[in-house]
């Protein structure tokens, strides 16, 4: 047989290796440019008491996930029991940014599903999360205690994330 | 006819709905049209086929906002896409700068196309050489495939 027959074959096969690699890939998932470096600053206040402002530097000292969240998302009340066991029962310290929502309806929702927040950063306009490179909610920071970004999450955090990913890396375990 | 000026009021809501774009101040002419410009230049992150110009994500309109607000303060494209890269990363941009990592993206589909190119020359080179050489008696070649 002509060797060069094969030539066709061979295409076809690395079209084909091209394609299925990209099968089952998310496209939302992005390489985040934030991973390594320092989380940005901001200054917003407490969602559950606005005379009260946080800051990166009145958050760092001990490793934690900041979580986006908002009354208006679906799919944070699907992660919203997860994270709340966690904190809950594993001693996950869990920030919010509380993302492009008005403080009353935030607060209902907190009231309707539980609040498992230490910290929550009230962010209605959504500046703070243009720095953090947020484009949707629910989103998950890991942030060690010198505040480095760790590890970003899009979407919403299931068990195996939590065991496999974020609790490995809160806790020193894992780089 | 009240009931028809309802339906039109209807309608003109819903299509200002579907505009996505805010109501923005600009100090003239082409101050907007640079703002337009640039917001063709850049991605929606949330629905990746459209550009910031045309989404209605809620993402989008806080991008909207933030680089109208920047323009307004002075700064230049090149300022607030370098802004947006820092913290969205290159695929913000629908053109990224050509640096070593993004030569694939911008010089692999010409290569594919000149790989292809060489193939197809080399193919018709290879068919037509025997066909010149038994030209005489063999007017069916071109159908032999």
């Amino acid at each position: 047989m002509n060797p060069r027959a094969a030539i066709p074959l061979l295409v076809f096969a690395a079209i084909v290796l091209l394609l299925w690699s990209g099968i089952g890939k998310d496209p939302r998932v992005l390489p985040s440019v934030l991973i390594g470096r320092p989380a940005p600053q901001f200054s917003a206040p407490e969602l559950r008491d606005p005379g009260v402002q946080h800051d990166r530097a009145s958050l760092l000292g001990k490793p934690f996930l900041l979580n986006v969240f908002a009354s208006w998302c679906p799919t944070c009340r699907i992660e919203h029991p997860i994270l709340a066991r966690y904190v809950r029962e594993r001693g996950l310290r869990l920030v919010g940014l509380h993302w492009k929502d008005e403080s009353e309806d935030g607060l209902a929702w907190l009231q309707q599903y539980g609040d498992p927040y230490a910290q929550i950063l009230h962010d209605p306009s959504g500046r703070i999360g243009i720095d953090f490179g947020v484009t949707a909610a629910p989103e998950s920071f890991v942030i060690d205690a010198n505040g480095t970004i760790l590890y970003k999450h899009i979407g919403a955090l299931s068990v195996e994330d939590m065991e496999n990913t974020v609790m490995p890396l809160l806790q020193g375990r894992k780089r | 006819m009240r009931l028809r000026g309802g339906m039109f009021a209807l309608l003109l809501g819903a299509s200002a709905a579907l505009g996505a774009i805010e109501p923005l101040e600009f100090t003239d002419r082409a101050q907007e049209q640079r703002y337009q410009h640039l917001l063709r230049e850049l991605r929606c992150l949330q629905c990746q086929n459209q550009s910031l110009a045309d989404s209605d994500a809620n993402v989008a309109g806080g991008l909207r906002l933030e680089i109208h607000k920047q323009m307004r303060a002075g700064a230049s494209d090149e300022q607030i896409k370098a802004f947006l890269v820092e913290r969205y990363g290159d695929f913000v941009l629908y053109r990224p700068e050509v640096r070593r990592d993004t030569w694939l993206l911008w010089f692999g589909p010409f290569v594919i196309l000149a790989g292809g190119g060489i193939a197809l020359a080399l193919h018709l080179r290879g068919r037509r050489r025997p066909a010149a050489a038994s030209a005489t008696d063999t007017p069916r070649d071109e159908e032999d495939w």
